[in-house]
């Protein structure tokens, strides 16, 4: 037999056998509709679970990024100052961040593509409850007991389908992003604990950080002294040359720019 | 005739397509018995892609039981395995 005739057989049984009957009828149609409400809302907080997963990822690289815009600026700096050691050190810094923002891209489109399937799979559902719901309040609206059984199996087997079809699309979602949510784990305590830094330089980078750190600290320092002389005075001769309205051009501002004392 | 996509939903395939449909199922089929992850990985796609492009989407509120049903797109070997034995993959 073929491979799609056995997994249907298969997987229909699983599905009839999981739906349980109550000796009457009505009942069971009760019963069913009230298991496919519980499903329903489950698909939701599974949508809701793997979207938290997801901004988590976000997050996470997005304070990567910036980590690795701050490595790339003291590279910078290291060679400005003509330490290639120092330069060298940061980049190498910046590779390894890379190759983790690399990985956490790839799981946030992978936990997207979960989203999206769920999401889907959540108004799949939802249509056919409500088409269940309008079914059975028929079916007992005009219940005698010869005809009604059919009409029960038909709609029973239709919506037990769907129904194993979205539970193991949950199951799947939430073993997916089980697996993600341990890494993602890791990589926020790393990011807490500020031990990220080092991830690419596991011979113990410290003291090298640290005078990086303090070197463009001092350059930072000197940036900010040679913005703020250079940026004294020309500015309002410019503007006040523009056109006529001397008068009203000028609500002088005093504050020179990059002022801030911090 | 309706096949479903788990995980995608129910599609209306004629019967014309079926032929084909069935070389691409023995494919996926030999696959899984040889335990060849790539050739499977290969012919599942190319069996959903067949169902997809010669398919319609079943209408959605309809309670119609599929004739056909067939794993993920995303589904290991392991799995489709697992959807072929007795425990496991659909909650009860």
């Amino acid at each position: 037999m073929s491979l799609m005739k056995r997994i249907s057989l298969i997987f229909r049984s699983k599905a009839n056998k999981a739906l349980d009957r109550a000796e009457d009828p009505r009942e069971t149609l009760d019963y069913s509709y009230q298991r496919q409400l519980d499903l329903l809302s489950k698909v939701r907080r599974g949508v809701a679970d793997v979207a938290t997963s997801r901004k988590r990822v976000e997050l996470q690289v997005n304070q990567l990024e910036q980590q690795s815009a701050k490595l790339s600026d003291q590279a910078q700096k290291a060679i400005s100052m003509g330490r290639e050691d120092l330069a060298r050190e940061a980049l190498t810094r910046k590779s390894g961040l890379t190759s983790q923002i690399n990985d956490l891209r790839a799981q946030h489109t992978q936990l997207q593509g979960e989203e999206e399937k769920l999401t889907l799979a959540q108004q799949r559902l939802q249509a056919k409850v409500e088409s269940f719901r309008t079914r059975k309040e028929t079916i007992k609206a005009t219940y005698t007991a010869a005809e009604a059984q059919t009409r029960i199996n038909e709609a029973m087997s239709g919506i037990g389908e769907e129904m194993g079809d979205v539970g193991m699309a949950i199951q799947r979602a939430e073993d997916k992003t089980a697996q993600m949510q341990a890494r993602a784990g890791a990589i926020d305590e790393l990011i807490a604990s500020g031990a990220l830094e080092d991830v690419s330089a596991p011979q113990g980078g410290d003291d090298i950080a640290r005078e990086l750190d303090s070197m463009s600290s001092q350059a930072d320092v000197e940036a900010e002294l040679a913005r703020l002389k250079t940026g004294a005075q020309p500015q309002a001769i410019e503007s006040a040359e523009d056109d006529g309205d001397i008068l009203e051009a000028e609500p002088e501002r005093n504050t020179t720019e990059g002022g801030s004392p911090a | 005739m309706i096949i479903r996509i788990l995980g995608e939903g129910q599609y209306d395939v004629s019967e014309d397509a079926l032929p084909r449909l069935n070389d691409l199922d023995s494919a996926v089929e030999s696959a899984v018995e040889r335990g060849d992850e790539v050739a499977f990985a290969t012919a599942l796609a190319e069996l959903l892609g067949g169902v997809r492009s010669a398919g319609m989407p079943h209408d959605a509120e309809s309670l119609d039981e599929s004739d056909l049903i067939l794993p993920p797109a995303d589904a290991t070997l392991e799995e489709v395995r697992e959807l072929l034995s007795d425990e496991g993959l659909i909650p009860g």
